[in-house]
């Protein structure tokens, strides 16, 4: 992955389903936008270019492990390219649900090499931060289970043939990718937060962290609206 | 016969595919836009039928996921060049598995209207690095045989003008704009494609043929490398990218 050495910054969220990542992300890029910064949002798996043919390989399940990772590999690349890069060298931060990690262990688990998915990516450029969520299976499964209407096929690897029950296949399928988010926690720097702390103290926690490793640098690049100018805190 | 000789991956084996399986013939053309390879593919595919062959040809962007999306994309003329790289790889992975491997299995002539080389030289054409999208197509079948329509730019010119009659937005390369109109930005681009190309063609073993004979002339001379093809092996990986899985690649 490519440094990032332009003005703007790209902060990342990753985790597994139900890790309350997409929720923390949000409390964290209200209270940027609250101090007047430029917060942009990506979302996973979200072009409008790519959607399309996302949603008809789902639906009608035609795709096989390495179809799978191409396409989101595309789908990134044209928010990378349209969006996420174009922001960050104009000096806003990024905020990205999931990123290429989401791939790393994904694709992996699904059975492609690391190497290779590796490779996919590296047109990509590198976060400045990277939350980690971490989270037990069960609880994120509880999360799941009790919140959204269904499991997703392909969420769950039904698409792999682990087992013929949605939620046993779910549980194998996330416990590979969990474990592969583990294995690369500490070579790509991820800052962990344990996703089992109230809601308020991984928040706590996030801002803390993101103030220690890039406090300086959000005050000197990033683009800011004058204080009080748009904002009511 | 068809021979007995297992095909190979370059460098990335797909999960789930036993090489031992694929008994048909993979054929590849490739060349640059305008140089005659679709009229080719159809003369050989005749041909092949004639001989009591079962043929099946495949061409870029046609695939049943991506293939409309990125035909859609392009009339907005909104893809960045790794977008559309990655987009013609992912409808080029899709025509592998669900068309080509299955004809593959089943005995057939699978006869390619541009493989993972053209997907290749017009990434590198645009700036990206070689040896990142030779590792992301390395889950590509090596063929049995690569032949590359090759001409100058300068004919690609004299068939575009008289053929179609006018300068397609893509093949001129103008999303990158190589020029300041599409004859200049073409002439450039398609300079780059086509060296991009050629500096291919010894790695990927190329078999050169000269595109700028008649058709007739250039389909006779397919045809006797393709007849010849039948009592050869298959075309090894180039050795020094070729990741060993022998399991699936080497045992029959």
């Amino acid at each position: 992955m490519l440094q990032n050495r332009y003005c703007g910054k790209l902060i990342v969220v990753e985790g597994i389903d139900g890790s309350g990542k997409s929720t923390q992300l949000a409390l964290l890029n209200q209270w940027l936008r609250a101090q007047g910064y430029a917060v942009a949002f990506s979302e996973w798996n979200s072009s409008p270019l790519v959607r399309q043919a996302t949603r008809r390989g789902k639906k009608k399940a035609m795709f096989t492990p390495a179809t799978f990772s191409l396409i989101h590999a595309t789908d990134f690349a044209d928010r990378l390219e349209r969006y996420i890069l174009p922001l960050v060298k104009a000096g806003a931060v990024v905020s990205a649900d999931r990123y290429a990690y989401t791939a790393f262990a994904r694709d992996v688990a699904r059975g492609l090499s690391r190497k290779w998915v590796r490779n996919l990516y590296r047109f990509a450029l590198k976060p400045d931060i990277c939350f980690y969520f971490r989270v037990p299976l069960e609880t994120a499964l509880r999360r799941i289970v009790g919140g959204r209407s269904a499991i997703k096929y392909y969420e769950a690897g039904m698409d792999l043939g682990l087992s013929n029950d949605l939620e046993e296949s779910f549980r194998i399928f996330q416990g590979r990718i969990l474990d592969e988010y583990d294995a690369m926690a500490a070579e790509m720097g991820f800052h962990v937060i344990d996703a089992e702390l109230s809601i308020e103290e991984q928040q706590r926690q996030m801002r803390a962290a993101l103030m220690e490793t890039l406090g300086d640098k959000l005050n000197a690049g990033v683009l800011r609206a004058q204080p009080g100018a748009n904002h009511v805190e | 016969m068809l021979n007995s000789e297992p095909l190979q991956f370059y460098e990335e084996p797909l999960p789930g595919v036993d090489c031992s399986e694929l008994r048909g013939k993979l054929i590849v053309i490739e060349g640059p836009d305008s140089v005659g390879r679709s009229t080719q593919i159809a003369l050989l595919r005749q041909w092949l039928e004639q001989e009591g062959h079962a043929v099946l040809d495949s061409g870029m962007a046609r695939s049943a996921l991506a293939g409309e999306a990125i035909q859609k994309a392009k009339e907005g003329n909104t893809f960045g060049p790794v977008t559309m790289t990655l987009f013609y790889i992912t409808d080029f992975a899709d025509r592998l598995e669900h068309e080509i491997i299955p004809a593959l299995r089943a005995g057939f002539y699978v006869l390619i209207d541009r493989y993972i080389f053209s997907i290749m030289a017009r990434a590198i054409a645009r700036g990206e690095d070689r040896r990142w999208i030779e590792r992301v197509a390395g889950f590509a079948l090596v063929p049995h045989a690569i032949y590359y329509l090759r001409a100058e730019v300068k004919d690609l010119v004299r068939r575009v003008v008289l053929g179609r009659g006018s300068f397609d937005f893509w093949e001129s390369g103008m999303d990158i704009r190589f020029g300041p109109d599409m004859y200049e930005s073409f002439l450039r681009y398609q300079t780059k494609v086509v060296r991009a190309l050629d500096q291919m063609a010894k790695r990927y073993q190329f078999q050169i043929v000269d595109a700028s004979r008649p058709p007739g002339e250039i389909f006779e001379d397919l045809r006797q490398r393709i007849a010849e093809l039948e009592a050869k092996p298959a075309q090894a990986a180039p050795r020094s990218r070729l990741k060993a899985s022998p399991s699936r690649a080497t045992r029959s």
